[in-house]
């Protein structure tokens, strides 16, 4: 899941000071599996503004919204008018909500509530920890399961680095050394010798190194295609 | 001969090798690294000058490579991957073999939490491993690691670090393998306290047959003083001083004086180890005691090759 943690209202506060009728606008998956900024959020986060805006005098009106997926279209289309008739949106999604209202709305002005930090997942109730980079190059089936590129402070191909003692990572006594977690689990399953293997110099470019990346899917698309080539598919397929 | 260096010399001709190491200053004081290498001068055979180490911002390793060779020594170049990208590395290994550099040693390079820029992006493109591999291929193959040409290749003796006191320690001897078959040539380890795990990890690389394959220099740093050894314990990841050291330290009436009796000990019990073939003498911050040092531990003068 996508990690993510509310702003300090004070900053929150501050972005949306000069619009008139604000939107909260929630998202219901990742973001509220993180207590961010689901619908129970929304309504918090809310309840917040309003109570900030009458302690320092500040008429604004404060509106609720929360949606499945905010980065999908057909959910946020549901919303539509209460979209438009906002003076601003506040997003408590990940950083793709706000950007897929921008996408489709070009005349909302759209505010992040929230700061996306990380892909992770919630190790215990309220511990969450990042397992992801999304470098589009996976090399789980090298490291035993265990990502080097984000459990490793230099994700390190080759680890682990000179600063591993006791299972932790020279940068933090809180962090667990990546290459210790690879090592005892290839270890216990008997496949120590993979880092034997001098691993090579990582094609970075299918991670964010590349540019700014999207993903095509031929078989997914709908086509489009002009009425009389649909048809002569139809005769081909008649004959 | 691999770069011909007067380091690569030495050991090629069986002589215990000494290396010692300079902290370029942080300014462009020509005049601070000139007067350092006067205390390196007869007493090395080789001078590591670090690159921007505990990533703190310093005069180049390049630069003061360049500065030191004016004064008639001879540089290793430490190369680190936290600042440059595959792109700048290839570049500043040519830049540094054009101007007479021929030994270097490749390290990932502390972390930038540890150093003065906290903020900085760090690079990581590739690792320690894969700069050997790299450094070892633009020597001997003549190729860049997109396999182009190198019509005019460079020529260094390389080095790496290996760490026998990091965890899992089981996997240590290994890493040297690794970090051997990546392609270095020589090995300046971690400074050493703990003596028995030391002899520990040389006699599993004696197993291996790893002391056949690659010079080692054990690493030497002199203690200041008790609370300093303390601090390292705290602080540095990867070094461990063990409790007696620490409490010969405390007792002595000269503690500073203690600290270089001690290394001039580990020097002499260095000697004694099978597959140790020389030292690499690093006292931060404490550079004018390395000729005191080198004398003591009977290593003066050093060879003329």
């Amino acid at each position: 899941m996508i990690v993510g943690e509310q702003k300090p209202i004070e900053e929150i506060s501050k972005m949306i000071a000069e619009y008139k009728t604000v939107l909260v606008m929630g998202c219901n998956t990742c973001i509220a599996v993180c207590h961010a900024g689901g619908e129970k959020e929304v309504g918090i986060l809310a309840s917040a503004l309003r109570i900030k805006n009458k302690v320092e005098g500040r008429e604004q009106n404060i509106e609720e919204a929360s949606m499945e997926r905010q980065c999908e279209r057909e959910f946020v289309d549901e919303l539509a008018d209460k979209i438009k008739e906002a003076d601003c949106v506040l997003s408590l999604a990940c950083g793709v909500g706000p950007q897929t209202i921008v996408e489709f709305y070009p005349d909302t002005i759209v505010l992040p509530g929230i700061n996306t930090t990380f892909y992770g997942m919630p190790k215990e109730q309220g511990f969450f920890v990042e397992f992801c980079g999304g470098c589009g190059n996976c090399v789980l089936d090298m490291t035993a399961g265990i990502c080097p590129i984000v459990r490793c402070s230099k994700s390190m191909l080759n680890g682990p680095c000179g600063g591993s003692q006791e299972g932790r990572c020279e940068v933090n006594k809180d962090i667990d050394c990546g290459w210790q977690l690879i090592h005892d689990r290839l270890k216990a399953q008997g496949k120590l010798d993979f880092m034997d293997e001098i691993l090579p110099p990582k094609d970075w470019s299918p991670a964010r190194h590349g540019g700014p990346r999207k993903m095509v899917r031929e078989d997914l698309k709908i086509d489009e295609k002009p009425e009389d080539e649909i048809e002569g598919i139809t005769k081909e397929g008649e004959k | 001969m691999k770069a011909g260096s007067n380091l690569e010399k030495v050991l090629e001709a069986g002589k215990f090798a000494v290396t010692s190491e300079l902290g370029p200053p942080k300014s462009a004081d020509a005049e601070n690294i000139k007067k350092k290498a006067q205390y390196m001068k007869g007493n090395a055979d080789a001078v590591n000058l670090t690159d921007n180490q505990t990533s703190i911002v310093r005069l180049s390793s390049i630069a003061a490579a360049q500065l030191i060779m004016n004064e008639g020594l001879e540089p290793v170049m430490q190369m680190v991957v936290r600042d440059r990208n595959r792109i700048a590395l290839q570049s500043d290994i040519l830049g540094a073999s054009a101007l007479g550099i021929k030994n270097m040693l490749c390290l990932s390079g502390d972390h930038q939490t540890f150093g003065n820029h906290p903020q900085a992006k760090n690079v990581f493109d590739i690792d320690s491993m894969q700069l050997i591999q790299m450094v070892k291929n633009m020597r001997d193959e003549k190729k860049f690691l997109n396999g182009d040409e190198i019509k005019v290749e460079p020529r260094m003796f390389i080095g790496a670090a290996v760490n026998p006191f990091a965890d899992p320690f089981d996997y240590r001897v290994k890493r040297l393998a690794k970090k051997i078959k990546a392609g270095c040539d020589f090995i300046q380890t971690q400074v050493i306290y703990d003596m028995e795990k030391f002899e520990k990890f040389m006699a599993e690389a004696r197993k291996e047959g790893l002391t056949e394959q690659v010079y080692i220099l054990g690493g030497i740093t002199p203690l200041k003083s008790a609370k300093a050894a303390k601090a390292i314990n705290k602080f540095v990841s990867g070094i461990t001083i063990p409790q007696a050291i620490i409490d010969r330290m405390a007792k002595a009436e000269d503690q500073k004086a203690e600290g270089i009796n001690q290394a001039v000990e580990t020097i002499e019990h260095l000697k004694t180890i099978e597959g140790i073939k020389g030292v690499h003498v690093m006292a931060i911050a404490w550079e004018s005691k390395v000729p005191e040092i080198v004398d003591r531990a009977g290593l003066l003068p050093r060879p003329k090759m």
